[in-house]
């Protein structure tokens, strides 16, 4: 697969292209430039490093949108051993932007659900870029159940734009299933754990974002309102999105600042689609350590200390009456 | 000057200046019908206009004057204040904004909680002001709800809440985003509880709000004509690039689509509810069930609840309007 940059890497596609173009030559001519070739590689490496180690909260908010970064069904391919895919609501449809199913994970049986988006523009409108409906939602809470009653730990993948804002979405209730999805997973018999592997976009990732862990790839983002949708109220005009990206705090190291998430699992140089092996066992090894640790935690003290910490969001100030 | 106005005595001549003089306020006008109406009128009717029954926005602090028992009122959570963890700013600060909202309305944030009685029943009933930033939720209002939701847990009784707001708070970023499963979570622990909890969503009850604490009601209850949703209308007509149909997201569209289990005219509502409620809260909860959830939370934050409660006055719940 062709790499695919971004217009801040510019620099490095430009080098890349390059160290491309001397390796075809390469073959056809008898002169020996494999030094050459070394030699730039491990400056497009430099470069790559030296643009990744000042990004932006809009340049990331771009990494995490990459048409090329894993989504949850890559992620399945990835890190577990099996998959068996579960569909519908039971009431009304099957909302493809969100997948869920039986897995294991090196043996260990738990139950998935991820927001899916789609990769070329027939699977994008299949997906609807990931922008789930309220059966989407009323799946997940169903399979959610389904972990419950057979004490399946929940491994959520959170990357979606947002839920879809359409008429049959608030007809069938969108706001009650989401609302529904907070209530239910904050007394969920079973452990939960919630990875933001992509964009983490408003209530449509929190409707599959309670749990007991919240993690974050390094290079995704979790914010309230798309920057886009941030800007166009708050600065009337969706072109100062980079601002509204910088002010809000989306990137995984402001919210670590803010303490509302556990951890930051690292990245391959250049982001996730870099090196997809690479992103798949660094998330698989945390994932795994935080299971092994819900799991030996009793089920009382775990639903307690979800709910201390659900309680524990908030930052205000309080005069003594 | 005309040939009868020379003839009028000059103690009783208008100046064409004296019109203005009449008090601003004597008189407004409907937005729903466009009737001119006697203002002191409107207000008997509890801002309901007395000719097509267009049930006007009113202030949080207003709406529990008009819901509860005259006396007996304890507010919660009034000492809370705002303040600005992410030093957001866009056109304008969000430091400046809550000043200036603080000012424009007399209240600290958005939602205003109160321990009082309904025709002698002792409840919570909290209301959201859309004066103050759009109703929009942030940690405050979080904080706030919870505590009264904690009062109910403590109490054995029922919580009753007016929702009017635009949704989560873009200037808190994901810490508002958080308030909605920080409430939900709430909730989850009050109907465990065997408590009722009664949501009533007025005009407008949208985004986040809608897709947390407003939709969990036991019993989900609309004003006529108020705006409820997810999505905002024009965010649907600008991705589905159609015209939405005629009343959508309108109470009557929402009791249609079973999100409602009914629309209460505002001057029936201290009677409607009262009623609801001697039939859900006909037995009181099981002891059992209440005690722990307290003893949990008094583990948790033993002074919480003492420092919360200001006496308040009929007079002073009023000062504001």
């Amino acid at each position: 697969m062709d790499l695919k940059f971004l217009d801040f890497e510019q620099p490095i596609a430009e080098l890349e292209a390059k160290i491309e173009e001397l390796k075809r030559v390469g073959f056809d001519n008898e002169i020996n430039i494999s030094e050459e070739i070394a030699r730039l590689e491990e400056k497009s490496r430099k470069l790559t490093e030296s643009v990744f180690s000042s990004l932006t909260a809009w340049q990331i908010s771009q990494i995490s949108r990459h048409p090329q970064r894993p989504y949850t069904l890559d992620y399945l391919d990835l890190m577990f051993d099996e998959f068996h895919e579960l569909h519908g609501d039971r009431g009304f449809a099957d909302d493809p932007a969100i997948v869920g199913g039986l897995a294991k994970l090196d043996g260990q049986p738990v139950l998935i659900i991820g927001h899916q988006k789609g990769r070329d523009t027939k699977e994008k409108i299949y997906r609807n870029f990931g922008m789930p409906r309220p059966e989407g939602y009323r799946k997940a809470l169903r399979l959610m159940h389904l972990a419950e009653r057979f004490r399946l730990p929940i491994l959520c993948f959170i990357d979606t734009p947002g839920a879809y804002p359409g008429i049959g979405a608030e007809e069938r209730g969108q706001s009650e299933a989401i609302a529904r999805n907070l209530f239910e997973m904050s007394k969920l018999r079973t452990p939960i754990i919630c990875t933001v592997v992509g964009e983490g976009g408003s209530g449509g990732a929190l409707a599959i974002g309670v749990g007991d862990r919240l993690l974050m790839l390094q290079y995704s983002t979790y914010s309230v309102i798309s920057p886009e949708g941030c800007a166009s109220i708050l600065w009337k005009s969706a072109d100062k999105a980079e601002l509204a990206a910088e002010a809000m705090g989306i990137t995984s190291d402001r919210l670590q600042e803010l303490e509302l998430i556990d951890e930051i699992v690292p990245e391959p140089l250049g982001g996730a689609h870099r090196d997809r092996k690479q992103t798949g066992d660094n998330l698989k090894a945390a994932l795994k350590r935080h299971l092994e640790e819900l799991r030996r935690t009793p089920i009382e003290t775990l639903l307690q200390q979800r709910y201390e910490r659900l309680m524990s969001y908030g930052i205000f100030e309080e005069a003594v009456a | 000057m005309s040939w009868f106005h020379k003839l009028v005595p000059s103690k009783i001549r208008t100046e064409a200046s004296t019109k203005s003089a009449i008090p601003e306020g004597l008189w407004s006008k409907c937005p729903a019908c466009n009737a001119i109406l006697y203002r002191s009128e409107v207000e008997r009717n509890l801002e309901v206009c007395p000719k097509c029954g267009h049930h006007m926005r009113i202030s949080g602090r207003k709406r529990l004057h008009l819901f509860l028992d005259p006396g007996n009122r304890l507010e919660i959570g009034e000492g809370l204040t705002p303040v600005d963890p992410l030093k957001f700013k866009d056109s304008k600060k969000y430091k400046d904004r809550l000043v200036q909202a603080q000012k424009a309305t007399g209240e600290k944030d958005a939602l205003i909680v109160v321990a009082g009685q309904l025709q002698g029943r002792p409840l919570v009933a909290a209301a959201f002001n859309f004066e103050f930033m759009g109703g929009s939720m942030g940690s405050v209002v979080g904080e706030r709800f919870v505590r009264g939701v904690n009062h109910c847990l403590e109490q054995g009784i029922p919580l009753v809440v007016f929702s009017a707001s635009g949704g989560a708070r873009m200037q808190e970023s994901l810490l508002s985003l958080f308030q909605m499963a920080k409430t939900s979570a709430a909730l989850a622990r009050l109907a465990d509880a065997g408590i009722p909890f009664i949501s009533v969503m007025t005009d407008p009850t949208m985004g986040g709000v809608s897709a947390s604490l407003a939709m969990l009601g036991d019993i989900n209850i609309g004003e006529p004509g108020a705006l409820i949703g997810f999505a905002g209308p024009r965010v649907i007509e600008q991705t589905v690039r159609e015209k939405l149909p005629e009343g959508f997201q309108r109470s009557e569209f929402l009791l249609n689509h079973g999100a409602l289990d009914m629309i209460v005219d505002r001057r029936e509502m201290r009677e409607k509810i009262a009623s609801l409620l001697s039939i859900l809260a006909f037995e009181k909860p099981a002891a059992a069930s209440i005690e722990a959830v307290v003893v949990e939370k008094r583990v948790e934050r033993p002074e919480m609840l003492a420092a919360a409660y200001t006496s308040l006055s009929a007079e002073e719940l009023t000062g504001n309007e």
